[in-house]
């Protein structure tokens, strides 16, 4: 329960971190340590060398600028949770945040390392997902943006080369008015989610949906967009009729079997949360 | 050979600079290298909270926290709460009164989680409480006697502001 041995290295520049990251074999980025730290202590991981990148000025902040609202991978879950320019701009990701673990994780990890980690149920990345975020990934060789479909691989797989790091993310925010909604379940508050969906939806004035996006997490590898559900709603009414005719397409998921739950729970809890988040962000929309 | 850091981390208001292997965990520092045995080890992946102790005033898993990390930063743990060595925190003594804990292991957890709650919000919910305290567990008073003291103490708290 105690990490094996590693070089501690700590960058002030990404710079500096780039050049450790293209010349050190097998090491890991450390951010808050939320996820990599217990994974440290059971030795599933046993890294050479950890980069840690909290003295990198220039990975942390939150800035909105253009319909663009950009934070930077150190920045961390509580700064995210107490901010008003997310709030103001994505609410969606301030009703996330707030289930996000708990107080004392959401203090120290940060949305760089909920992203690199990728946990299926995690709840940063899902919204990253229903928004079509972009992913900052830096190293020596250069910059690249990676959207969310192309960065998220697989089971807690990115598309990070082992010379890179995330740098920050942006995430093209919604009209004014839109409504939102993060809804997931979980057996007690703070555990990672059975199931979790998030659900935006501009409505006209006729109360048609004009551009609606869904995605759940918890349930399958990664998080992933329920194209199916988005095509039933955009066009309809905003009633209980379509939100319940969107949230049976859902129950067609791939669902994941654990012992948390098995696949049939899932794909029914899927169907269920749909309904209900696209009824709340129904509702939200003004 | 071990990696180790010169650190100095500043706990209960006291600096301490200290050679250390850069994988100590920032719980065994205070336990071992300070001998600051309050802080308690559950589990030691940051799911029981009984380690949580205030970083720069925000409660963090000891366990989940490197002790290079806290270099530079102040630390404070459960031996911190209390005014002096003869008188307890209106916390401690709710805790007392309302018998919110029996065996006291996840007790610091608690405490320091409660320290951060009651300074932040001054007059919670019960709600705001056990929402605050769900990453700690404690698997003796069932959290009533917990949430009681939480309460009564932030109730002594607010008055003893006004006074």
């Amino acid at each position: 329960m105690k990490p094996a041995p590693f070089t501690y290295h700590d960058p002030q520049t990404l710079d500096e971190a780039y050049g450790l990251l293209a010349t050190l074999e097998n090491a890991r980025v450390l951010s808050g340590g939320q996820s990599l730290i217990p994974m440290l202590n059971f030795r599933y991981v046993q890294p050479d060398h950890i980069i840690d990148v909290a003295g990198i000025a220039a990975i942390s902040g939150i800035t909105y600028k253009d319909g663009i609202l950009k934070i930077g991978a150190m920045t961390r879950q509580r700064e995210i949770e107490y901010s008003d320019i997310v709030a103001t701009h994505c609410p969606l990701m301030r009703e996330a945040i707030l289930q996000v673990g708990h107080r004392q994780t959401r203090n120290r990890g940060t949305i760089g390392g909920s992203l690199a980690h990728l946990d299926p149920a995690a709840e940063l990345p899902l919204v990253a997902c229903a928004m079509d975020g972009m992913i900052h990934l830096g190293g020596s060789r250069g910059t690249r943006d990676v959207a969310f479909t192309d960065y998220a691989l697989g089971f807690m797989t990115t598309a990070i080369e082992p010379d890179e790091m995330i740098t920050g993310v942006s995430i093209p925010t919604w009209k004014p008015g839109h409504g939102s909604a993060f809804v997931e379940f979980a057996r007690r508050e703070g555990d990672f989610a059975i199931v979790a969906i998030a659900a935006l939806m501009e409505i006209d004035a006729s109360q048609t949906i004009t551009r609606a996006a869904l995605a759940v997490g918890g349930a399958l590898a990664t998080a992933q967009r329920l194209p199916e559900a988005e095509a039933i709603l955009v066009g309809a009414k905003a009633n209980d009729e379509t939100f319940r005719a969107a949230g049976e397409a859902c129950t067609q998921i791939d669902a994941v079997e654990d012992v948390h739950a098995p696949a049939s729970y899932r794909k029914s809890l899927a169907g269920v949360l749909t309904r209900r988040a696209l009824k709340a962000a129904a509702e939200r929309t003004k | 050979m071990t990696d180790t850091r010169k650190i100095t981390v500043t706990v209960n208001g006291k600096s301490h600079t200290k050679e250390v292997p850069t994988r100590l965990l920032l719980s065994d520092f205070l336990r071992h290298e300070l001998l600051l045995t309050g802080t308690h080890v559950g589990c030691e992946h940051g799911v029981c909270g009984a380690c949580t102790v205030l970083i720069d005033g925000r409660s963090a898993r000891s366990c989940l926290t490197l002790a290079v990390q806290a270099n530079g930063h102040e630390v404070m743990t459960v031996e911190g709460i209390a005014p002096n060595a003869d008188e307890l925190h209106h916390l401690q003594q709710a805790m007392q009164d309302h018998h919110g804990l029996q065996c006291g292991y996840c007790t610091p957890g608690i405490l320091t989680t409660l320290f951060e709650l009651l300074r932040d919000n001054p007059d919670p919910s019960e709600h705001e409480v056990r929402s605050a305290i769900s990453g700690n567990l404690c698997r003796c008073t069932g959290y009533q006697g917990i949430v009681e003291a939480a309460l009564d103490a932030a109730q002594k708290m607010r008055a003893g502001a006004r006074s």
